[in-house]
Formats: structure tokens, C-alpha cells, sequence
């Protein structure tokens, strides 16, 4: 952390950390769709971020990469600046940074997957619950630095799908989040809306948008999503969207509004079973042996 | 000389002669008091040479953390133990006479009603499919200050508003009386009871012994947090029915003790017959409507959950549908149990004197903190047994605390931990 004279921090100043999503069969698929490629969402997210930066002083800015196949941190605008090469000096500080740490992002994402296979392209979803908990990690850190600290909040910006894999990761980023008072932000570049990132916002008390139009995103990122919360009281953002509360069942994944939970395991279930599909337990008799064997086995993460 | 003048220098004097009785009291002068609040020479302890050093409070205070850590997970990874997740706790505060000691600042009563709220809180977050009730001991006589309910404002709005001590304690009456209400409670919850006991005694109508055979028969888990001594009836009525006995050494200890009572306790398979619960899983009625609320009885604009059994309006979920009794979730409140089911692995302490020391990461993977210390060395660092990254220690707390996820593990595709294993 930068040490600056404590009596600046006011409520206005702000720690944006930003998940980005570089999932690239999300970018081949948007690029083959519309004309909206990944340099020029490059270039609406950096001049986002660095009107972030111009609009307070004191204001800091995390970017951590979503991958494939591993999350990394991107750029720190708090960490101590190294000397630039001398041919960098054309484009701002920030860029170049921000350009080159992503090259050797995407480099060794690519590589990991490589290493992994074919597995990886059986599920085209990226990280989302690993760059979730390691923006809450540097936010605890910001919390620890002392009393007086800019306000966190984390904007991702999400494209893949949602992976049903990370749900019980990406809920426990999420209840963290809440609990510590972190609101995620969400802007959504894909095609469908994503579950996790309604969620998400909505328990936490953030922002949910999927800008129509992503040829004026810059405008949408600097309109909604660049504000603090301070000044967020004063704005018209986007009003929730309804989030859809109701569970899926284990049995046919179907929603349902009414359903039979197990007392052990907490699976949902839309029909009376006889047994637990999930952690084995046989209801409504006392058989200490079949509860015993509960939690051997693993269960499957549910869709909602 | 006045003498009137005499007189009022004599009365001023014996003024200070009562006040420095009232110090006499203490028996200790407000120097002495200082440091005796204080406490401390406790935050010094001896090195190897003899020389007084300050503890380091970070590394104890790790320390401490790690073994509650490493005595948690060996307990559920040996036995595999299933989870109580959905608890009927009553809360059974004493709030006799001996509530009204000072020893805890400024009382215990107020001390215990602070944390209780506290407690309250954290006992829902983690378990958020759960029930709460408040007992009191006053005059010798049990009496319920709230029936079971899932709010915990409701709570706590009773508890601050009947604050104040008088008369004995009875343990029996108030055995009695949880065990009375736990009876009712259908057979998958977990009955349990967390006993904050001040006194030292307890002077009860009848056998208490008989009491405490009968919450054992009722399976109902009994804990006792002591603020006072161990008492050999306290430390006996939990033996009896699995429940823990604690005894608080000063605030910060009181706070830790009733706060271990938050996540759910290992269940004993016999205790709870597993079972189906009927749930319903209402929708968030459409803005701007119009409609009465059955649990406050009031016409609300907006909000609020319909019970898609009897169509009746809630405020808020958790609950019970007042109107047809179907228990009323979402689905965020199940995946907030799930972390309980499967717990994160403790990390492994990485010792800073390896061969190649200087290969290891510079900074934490969670937060960049560099783990560096002065002189080149590497500082203190974990590492998790699944990934092998490394993390500093204070996120090492807050990820097997609070976030419950592996950083470095989900931030890997294939070697994600098998969880729950």
C-alpha cells in the first residue's frame, strides 16, 4: 500500500479490482458473431481503467486475469512502478504494463492448457471462482493496512459461461463477500446472462448489466460501473433484475417450487426417494450405518 | 483561627478519609488498580537467554488458530462425522444475582448479553436453516424470552430489552423447561442446548440428576459456558449428553468460547434420524405490488416472498410460513451449508530453513503480501497440500474462516481438490 497522508482518504476513494475475462473461445465465438474483438475490448477497458485512476488520486486499481486453465494478477496500480524501457514512454505507463503482464498471462494459460489436454475444451467456462477469491484476498489485505482504507468493490467482466463445477466456490466467494461488505459489480459481455454474476450482485448489493450494445461499452463501464459508492445513492443505475431464488433438483434438474430436502447432505429432491442419491442416507428409519457412510461420497454441484 | 473555618477543613478532610476507605475497599490504590487491569506481564514472556521480550501476539494468536484448525479436521477426516446442520438451539443465559459480579467490566450480564448478540449473528450466518430460543434464570425460575424462531433482530431486540439480575440459579428448572419445548421438535433437528452460567450454585425443586438423565434420554446436547468456576454438576450434565464444558478466563476468552458454538457440531448419527424435509422455494413477488404480510400483519408495497403452497405473503426468508407451516427457503441459504459439508484442507506450515529456500514465491498467492522479511530471509508462510501455492498467514485465517475456497486450487483446472475428500 501506498503510504499517504491519512487525512485524504475520504468516502469518495475508491479500490476497483477488475476480473477480466480472457477466455479465448469466448473471444473467437464473439468475434466470428459480431465484430466486436478482444483488442478493442482491450481498448475500452483500459481507458475505463484509467479514468478510474484520473478521478482520484488516491484511487487504486487491481486487475486479475480469469483464465482457462489459472488466474493471475495483472496489474497493481499501488505496486511500486519499476523503471519502464525507454521506447514505452509513447503509450501511458498503464498500458504497457497492463499489455505486457497479459501477453505472459495468456502465454502460460495456454500452455497449462496444453499440458491439460483436450480437457479444458470439454468446458469452455473460465475461472471465475478462482479470480473471485483472489480479489477477496487482496481486499482482506486492504482491510488489514488500517483503519482508514479506500472502498473495495469488484467489477467483473464475464463472458464465458457459467461452469456448474464452481458453484459451491463461486457462492462461498459470494456469502465472503457479503459478509465483509464487498459489493460485485457486473458486467456481462457474453450472449446469455449469467446465474452466478445475478447472484452475485444481488446479494452483495451491486450492480447486474449486460450492455446491449458492446460497441459503446466504454460508455457503459464509465457511466455505471466508474462511480464509487458514495456517490452511487445520487445515480439512476440499473435497478436489480429479479433474481430467480427458486432451486433446480438434483433428480431432473428441473426449477421447482416446492421440494423434499435431505436432512444430511442438503440435496434437493422434486419426489419422496426412499434413499439419498447423493450421501446414501435411507429416510424416515434410524439406520446409523447407511448416515455413517454419508459423506463418503462426492456430490455433484447443483445448477440453479 | 475561625473555628467555623476549623470545621469545614475538618469535614473536608474526613471527605477524603471516606474516599480513600472506598479505595480500601479494593484494597488497592489506582496505581495498583492500573496494573492489575492490565494484566500486563502477560504480554511478556522469557527467551531462551532469560531477557524479557513482548510475545509475538501475530504469531501466538496464528498459532492458536492453527491447532483449533488441525484438532477440527482431524476429528471430522477420522471419524467422518455428518454435520448437524439443521439445529434447535435454545440459549439459556443466567442472569441471577451472581450475573451482577464485576469481575467482568462493567458486568457479566452485560458482558454475556453483548457477546449472546454476537453469537446470535454468527449462529445464523453459518447456519442459516437453523432456530434459535432465549432462555433466562432469574428468582430461582426459568422463563422464555423468545420461542424458536430464524431472526436473529427478533432475538436480540428481546434480549436488550429484559437486561437485569436478581435472585438464584437453577439449572434444573431450566433443563426442565428446554427439555419440555426440544421434545416437540421433529426428529432430524438437532436439540441442544448452550448454558451460560454464572453461578456457583444451583438450587433446584428436585433431583437434577433425574433431569439430566432425561435430556440424555431426549438426545438433547447440553453445553455450558462457566464465567465464574468449573462446577462439578455443569461439568457432569455435559459429559452426560455430549455436549462441551468451557470455562471463560476473561472477555476476549468468553467471546471465543461462545463463538466455537456457532459452527454446527459433529452429529452423532443415532441422535437425528436423517430424513426428508418438504421446503418450499418461494419467488420474490414483482415490485410495486400491494399486499398484507402474514407475519407482521401490515400492507407492504413491494418485496416479499408468496409461499407457493397457500399463496401467503412473507417477509423475509428463512421462515415458516406462517399460514400452512411449509418451511420457506432460498437457494443461497443451502449453499451457505454446503461449506460445512465440505471443508478446505488446513495448509501445511513450510518451514523457512529448506535447502532452496530462495526458490520459494516471493509473495503470498492470495494477496500479493510479499513473504519476504528483512534480509533476504523468507518469513512465515503456509502452503496448501492440493495446489503447493503459498500464503501468508493472515490469509491463511481468512480463507479457512470466511471464504472457505482454495485460491490457488480454483484458480487450477485440473487439479481441483476433490471436495468433501
Amino acid at each position: 500500500m501506498a503510504s499517504v497522508p491519512s487525512k485524504l482518504y475520504s468516502d469518495d476513494v475508491s479500490l476497483v479490482v477488475v476480473l477480466l475475462d480472457t477466455n479465448p473461445f469466448l473471444w473467437t465465438a464473439t468475434a466470428t458473431a459480431t465484430t466486436f474483438t478482444f483488442p478493442e475490448f482491450l481498448a475500452h477497458v483500459l481507458s475505463f481503467l484509467n479514468s478510474i485512476i484520473l478521478l482520484n488520486q488516491l484511487n487504486q486499481v487491481v486487475v486479475i486475469a480469469t483464465g482457462l486453465n489459472s488466474c493471475d494478477y495483472i496489474f497493481d496500480s499501488s505496486a511500486p512502478s519499476k523503471v519502464e524501457p525507454f521506447e514505452s514512454a509513447r503509450m501511458p505507463l498503464l498500458y504497457s504494463r497492463v499489455l505486457r503482464r497479459l501477453e505472459d498471462f495468456l502465454g502460460s494459460d495456454e500452455r497449462s492448457e496444453r499440458s491439460n489436454g483436450a480437457a479444458a475444451a470439454a468446458a469452455p467456462s473460465s475461472l471465475l471462482s478462482g479470480s473471485l477469491s483472489l480479489a477477496l484476498c487482496y481486499i482482506q489485505r486492504v482491510f488489514r493496512s488500517g483503519a482508514l482504507h479506500p472502498q473495495p468493490r469488484i467489477l467483473c467482466l464475464q463472458g464465458s459461461p457459467d461452469g456448474p463445477e464452481q458453484y459451491v466456490a463461486v457462492m462461498n466467494a459470494i456469502f465472503s463477500a457479503q459478509r465483509s461488505m464487498v459489493p460485485i459489480d457486473s458486467c456481462v459481455i457474453g450472449a446469455q446472462h449469467s446465474a452466478f454474476l445475478q447472484q452475485a450482485s444481488y446479494i452483495t448489493g451491486g450492480v447486474y448489466l449486460k450492455p446491449p450494445m458492446l460497441d459503446g461499452l466504454f460508455q457503459y463501464l464509465s457511466t455505471i460501473f466508474a462511480t464509487d459508492l458514495h456517490s452511487r445513492s445520487f445515480l439512476q443505475l440499473p435497478k436489480p433484475v429479479g433474481v430467480d431464488f427458486r432451486a433446480s433438483c438434483f433428480c431432473h434438474k428441473k426449477t421447482i417450487d416446492m421440494g423434499y430436502i435431505c436432512s444430511v447432505c442438503l440435496s434437493i429432491f422434486c419426489k419422496h426417494h426412499k434413499k439419498c442419491s447423493t450421501c446414501g442416507s435411507v429416510f424416515g428409519q434410524a439406520n446409523p450405518e447407511a448416515a455413517a457412510a454419508a459423506t463418503d461420497r462426492k456430490r455433484k454441484a447443483p445448477e440453479v | 483561627m475561625d473555628p467555623r473555618f476549623n470545621v469545614a477543613e475538618k469535614r473536608q478532610l474526613n471527605g477524603e478519609e471516606e474516599e480513600e476507605e472506598e479505595d480500601d475497599e479494593n484494597n488497592m490504590e489506582a496505581w495498583e488498580r492500573a496494573y492489575a487491569d492490565e494484566r500486563s506481564w502477560e504480554s511478556l514472556q522469557e527467551d531462551e537467554s532469560g531477557l524479557l521480550r513482548a510475545i509475538d501476539s501475530n504469531a501466538l494468536h496464528h498459532a492458536q488458530y492453527r491447532r483449533r484448525l488441525r484438532s477440527l479436521s482431524t476429528v471430522s477426516t477420522a471419524t467422518r462425522i455428518q454435520k448437524g446442520l439443521i439445529r434447535y438451539l435454545y440459549v439459556v443465559i443466567d442472569f441471577s444475582r451472581a450475573a451482577s459480579e464485576t469481575d467482568f467490566k462493567p458486568s457479566r450480564m452485560a458482558v454475556a448479553a453483548k457477546h449472546v448478540e454476537a453469537f446470535i449473528r454468527e449462529f445464523f450466518d453459518q447456519n442459516p436453516l437453523s432456530h434459535i430460543a432465549l432462555i433466562t434464570i432469574r428468582d430461582g425460575v426459568a422463563q422464555c424470552l423468545t420461542d424458536l424462531g430464524g431472526s436473529p433482530d427478533s432475538h436480540i431486540k428481546a434480549l436488550m430489552g429484559k437486561l437485569g439480575c436478581s435472585g438464584d440459579s437453577s439449572l434444573q428448572n431450566a433443563l426442565d423447561l428446554v427439555h419440555g419445548y426440544l421434545n416437540q421438535i421433529p426428529s432430524y433437528g438437532h436439540r441442544e442446548v448452550l448454558i451460560l452460567y454464572s453461578a456457583l450454585s444451583t438450587c433446584d425443586p428436585g433431583d437434577i440428576m433425574e433431569t439430566i438423565q432425561k435430556c440424555k434420554n431426549s438426545k438433547i446436547r447440553c453445553s455450558v459456558v462457566g464465567l465464574s468456576a468449573e462446577i462439578y454438576i455443569c461439568r457432569h450434565l455435559c459429559q452426560e449428553t455430549g455436549g462441551t464444558y468451557t470455562v471463560a478466563m476473561d472477555e476476549a476468552h468468553m467471546k471465543e468460547l461462545l463463538l466455537e458454538h456457532a459452527p454446527p457440531p459433529p452429529a452423532i448419527a443415532e441422535f437425528a434420524v436423517s430424513n426428508l424435509i418438504k421446503m418450499g422455494f418461494p419467488q420474490r413477488a414483482a415490485e410495486g405490488v400491494v399486499s398484507i404480510c402474514s407475519c407482521h400483519k401490515e400492507a407492504k408495497v413491494g418485496g416479499g416472498y408468496t409461499c407457493p403452497r397457500c399463496k401467503a405473503r412473507v417477509c423475509e426468508l428463512p421462515t415458516e410460513c406462517q399460514i400452512c407451516g411449509l418451511t420457506l427457503v432460498s437457494s443461497p441459504h443451502l449453499a451457505r451449508s454446503y461449506h460445512h459439508l465440505f471443508p478446505i484442507t488446513p495448509f501445511n506450515d513450510v518451514s523457512p530453513t529448506l535447502p532452496n529456500s530462495h526458490k520459494l514465491p516471493r509473495a503470498c498467492f492470495g494477496c500479493q503480501q510479499p513473504l519476504i522479511q528483512s534480509g533476504n530471509k523468507p518469513g512465515l508462510r503456509v502452503a496448501c497440500p492440493n495446489c503447493n501455492q503459498h500464503f501468508c498467514l493472515d490469509c491463511d485465517i481468512y480463507i479457512h474462516e470466511s471464504l472457505h475456497n482454495c485460491p490457488g486450487c480454483e484458480s487450477q483446472r485440473n487439479s481441483k481438490p476433490v471436495t468433501g475428500e
